[in-house]
């Protein structure tokens, strides 16, 4: 177990120093922060001067270099836009997108199971129709066409829930969270619905394709010749054998979840992470997209180390697989 | 109780509670982006002036015109000394910690946005010292005489000595130190009103400075500001319309007619001081990104104003702009000095007699040139560059049209890299030099930055430079329209429109169209 850790570890910084070459090496296309960092009346003396404290001249290897031996140390760099650490900025806009991502994964994975369990059982319902023609929808939609819609209902028309932002959050040592204001909880459903809806129509899909083949094994019709009740074999069977892939499925795309949170953070102006990102490739703010592409990396590889746990964990033959080898 | 008196009780409650509701007004305010910093130096930004421009005041201020009126300075005058400008400060106006505004604050703030780190720095180049009279009389010593130096001043705000001292804020944010400047979050002005918090790209919360100078003078009827950069202009424009704002700006064109048929809305609309314009590379010997090689089409004047003519102004007003811009003929905005209606000719749109014109110079087939592009920056501009590119191809010209952010744009422009380009210029100063020194002066360290023309002409320089020296109100104007006769021959830009702004508010509040889009809320009254 500890030789794994330590294999891991060493992937993980692996693809970390991969991510931060690659994405230094983009940056030159996304184009010049001194554009942006100078007002129009600086002269050219004043442009070249300040491209050289930044360092902006030095080829790409040495820029990437000192960045690599920064972070090394635990310094991130100031944010050119806004003049502050980047570490506080990403502390700061941290706990909204985690808020956003773990309701919007919960909810898509216990709505998705439920609705993929309830179309494999009833296959030929009506609801079922609706529900699969519906979900058709939700793979098929632009994220951003579904908020601006969700706005347009619930906030221009019905007037029902804010159209924008977090509304009041609590603070709770350097956490902030909406989930104790009546304005801050309003102001999650739509985001939350945004972001989930995809995910939901996929695990929906996944878990009633593996239902719907798990009920045609074997297992399950020597459980009905046995006269067990349906719903011991729907649930106590049938749906334990079908989760398991979709363990996996779901730890990947709560991964994705909060990595790409852009689009909808964009649209709801939701205070987080990818909404700070698109900011900075729009500022060319390099401390900033760097940083933030190392920590999205950072959340894959913690990702799949615990769905490779989780595996483990779920399924026995791979337990006893190992403690086999081990004799 | 008796009904009577129970119903006297009840009408007095709500009178009170009308009075209440007139009295404090709320003012939530959206705009596409945020204050970059509440440091007043650090950024030379428009939108971070605006917001600016509510805490902090400078000596003058401009009102929705662009006119200046006085602020922190009751008077400003050239004394004996043509190189010597003397400014008598406000007296009784007190920081929002109560300490009191005088000169040493000015000298201070002028200091700190002279440093290095400073983006305000460009703007007080010419001065030499700075001398206090007394507590509320300065001079400003320039190097040689500088009869613009006011119109330089509008942005530059004014800090509290005392308060930067004491918590250490007495530097501009440099990039490369790793701790955050007090100022950058912080504030502590002599503006209308105060700081309460600051979330950046969240929210910015002020209150109404109760003991401000200008009480009495300006309405100041908003009791509460609310700051909320909405980025993506449909959930901005659904912000408004659900009403969970009061005010936006950044209205996008598609949307301002449907919002002034709301009559729960209403919308401004009014020029903003910008031109939009194309520029060509005249200087090259040769075009880099042509099919014409040895010689260059746009070195020959009979091209440029073949271009001229090809463009179609008013198409692009009407499809692209939807009615919302100015065609024009010339890159300075109406309210500059040195603009006049004779200046501002749009040639008759005549594709023919231009593709005449461009076989005369010796390109009965046109030519290919690369058509560098932004797309983040100005209204529509890459739908106005995509109008272009079909209205030169009448002619024959193969514009290859490549958009792409500011950040890419405006560098090749400072770099002489495009040969052909798509730009804006606003004039914060309001004076023709402005666009000289910048647009039509030869590129040098000091110079014509973003000239990216290659146009370089020894006497249009020396007359530029001239013009910060010339105390004659009357010859320095008669300068600036000798040069414009001259420039508009050249046709070295060629004009399309003046942009215009739209903002978008609740009917009772009534917000005209600021010209350098920096709106202040002071002026605003609050209709019952």
């Amino acid at each position: 177990m500890v030789a794994y850790a330590l294999r891991s570890l060493a992937q993980a910084i692996l693809v970390l120093l991969a991510v931060g070459l690659i994405a230094f090496s983009m940056f030159r296309f996304v184009g010049d922060p001194v554009a942006n960092l100078v007002g129009q009346e600086a002269s050219q003396a004043d442009r070249r001067e300040l491209t050289q404290r930044l360092g902006l001249d030095d080829p790409f290897i040495v820029q990437f270099g000192r960045f690599v031996a920064d972070v090394a140390q635990g310094e991130l760099g100031m944010s050119y836009r806004h003049g502050r650490k980047v570490s506080d900025l990403i502390a700061e806009k941290l706990p909204a997108t985690v808020e956003l991502a773990f309701l919007s994964a919960l909810f898509a994975t216990v709505a998705g199971i439920v609705l993929g369990v309830f179309t494999a059982i009833r296959r030929n319902g009506w609801l079922t129709h609706v529900i699969m023609t519906a979900s058709l929808a939700g793979v098929s939609l632009p994220t951003f066409l579904i908020g601006i819609g969700l706005i347009y209902l619930f906030a221009v028309e019905l007037r029902w829930l804010p159209s924008f932002g977090r509304g009041e959050t609590v603070r709770i040592g350097w956490w902030s969270t909406g989930l104790l204001t009546e304005s801050g909880r309003q102001s999650l459903i739509m985001p939350v619905l945004t972001l989930a809806f995809y995910q939901l129509t996929l695990i929906m899909r996944l878990v009633r394709a593996q239902m719907l083949e798990t009920l045609r094994t074997d297992y399950v019709k020597f459980a009905r010749a046995r006269g067990l009740p349906e719903h011991r074999i729907h649930f106590k069977h049938a749906l334990r054998n079908t989760l398991i892939p979709v363990v996996t499925v779901a730890g990947l795309q709560l991964g994705s979840v909060i990595a790409f949170a852009i689009v909808t953070e964009s649209v709801f102006q939701w205070p987080g992470l990818g909404a700070l990102f698109v900011q900075a490739v729009q500022f060319v703010d390099i401390p900033v997209m760097a940083t933030y592409l190392l920590f999205v990396a950072l959340v894959f590889v913690v990702v799949n180390l615990i769905v490779d746990l989780l595996y483990y964990a779920l399924d026995p033959r791979l337990r006893a697989g190992r403690a086999l080898a081990a004799k | 109780m008796s009904t009577g008196a129970r119903l006297l009780v009840s009408t007095l409650l709500a009178g009170a509670l009308l009075i209440g509701a007139a009295e404090a007004r709320s003012v939530k305010w959206a705009r596409s982006g945020d204050s970059l910093t509440l440091d007043p130096h650090a950024q030379n930004e428009g939108p971070t002036h605006a917001l600016a421009h509510h805490i902090y005041e400078p000596l003058i201020i401009r009102d929705n015109q662009g006119k200046p009126l006085p602020a922190l300075a009751v008077s400003w005058m050239i004394t004996s000394d043509p190189t010597v400008w003397e400014f008598k400060l406000r007296e009784g106006v007190k920081f929002h910690d109560g300490t009191p505004f005088t000169a040493d604050d000015v000298i201070f703030s002028y200091d700190r946005a002279r440093q290095p780190t400073s983006d305000m720095k460009s703007l007080l180049s010419s001065i030499d010292a700075l001398i206090k009279v007394d507590d509320h009389t300065l001079q400003i010593k320039t190097k040689g005489p500088n009869p613009l130096l006011p119109a330089n001043l509008t942005d530059l705000f004014i800090m509290s000595k005392a308060w930067a001292e004491k918590n250490n804020a007495t530097k501009v944010q440099d990039f490369k130190n790793k701790e955050e400047n007090y100022a950058v979050r912080n504030a502590n002005g002599t503006g209308p009103f105060v700081l309460i918090s600051r979330e950046p790209d969240v929210k910015t919360v002020m209150r109404r400075n109760e003991s401000y100078w200008g009480k009495g003078q300006v309405p100041l009827e908003i009791t509460e500001l609310v700051y909320t950069p909405i980025k993506a202009d449909a959930t901005r424009i659904a912000a408004l319309l659900s009403g969970e704002v009061d005010f936006v700006q950044d209205v996008p064109v598609q949307d301002i007619q449907r919002l002034q048929g709301d009559d729960k809305l209403r919308v401004a609309v009014g020029p903003e001081n910008r031109s939009i314009f194309l520029g060509m590379n005249v200087g090259d010997p040769e075009l880099k990104t042509s099919n014409i090689k040895g010689k260059n089409p746009f070195a020959d004047k009979r091209v440029r104003h073949a271009i001229n003519m090809a463009v179609n102004r008013q198409a692009i007003q009407r499809v692209v702009m939807r009615g919302q811009s100015i065609p024009t003929g010339i890159i300075a905005p109406p309210g500059v000095n040195g603009y006049t209606k004779d200046l501002d000719v749009i040639p008759p749109n005549d594709a023919a007699k231009a593709k005449a014109m461009l076989a005369e110079a010796g390109y009965p087939d046109g030519f290919s040139v690369t058509f560098h592009c932004p797309n983040d920056r100005y209204v529509n501009d890459e739908a106005i560059c995509q109008a272009v590119v079909g209205q030169l191809a009448q002619i024959g010209i193969k514009a290859n049209l490549v958009s792409q952010s500011k950040s890419i744009h405006f560098p090749l422009i400072q770099k002489n890299e495009a040969d052909f380009y798509l730009l804006g210029w606003g004039v914060p100063t309001f004076d023709s030099h402005y666009i000289f020194t910048f647009l039509y002066h030869t590129k040098t360290d000091k110079e014509g930055g973003w000239n990216g023309t290659r146009y370089s002409n020894p006497e249009i320089d020396a007359m530029t430079v001239g013009l910060t020296k010339e105390t004659d109100l009357n010859k320095r104007n008669q300068t600036i329209a000798q040069m414009w006769k001259v420039l508009q021959d050249q046709t070295i830009y060629i004009p399309i429109h003046v942009q215009t702004l739209a903002y978008a508010m609740k009917p009772d509040l009534e917000i005209p169209v600021d010209i350098s889009n920096q709106p202040k809320l002071k002026f605003v009254k609050i209709k019952k």
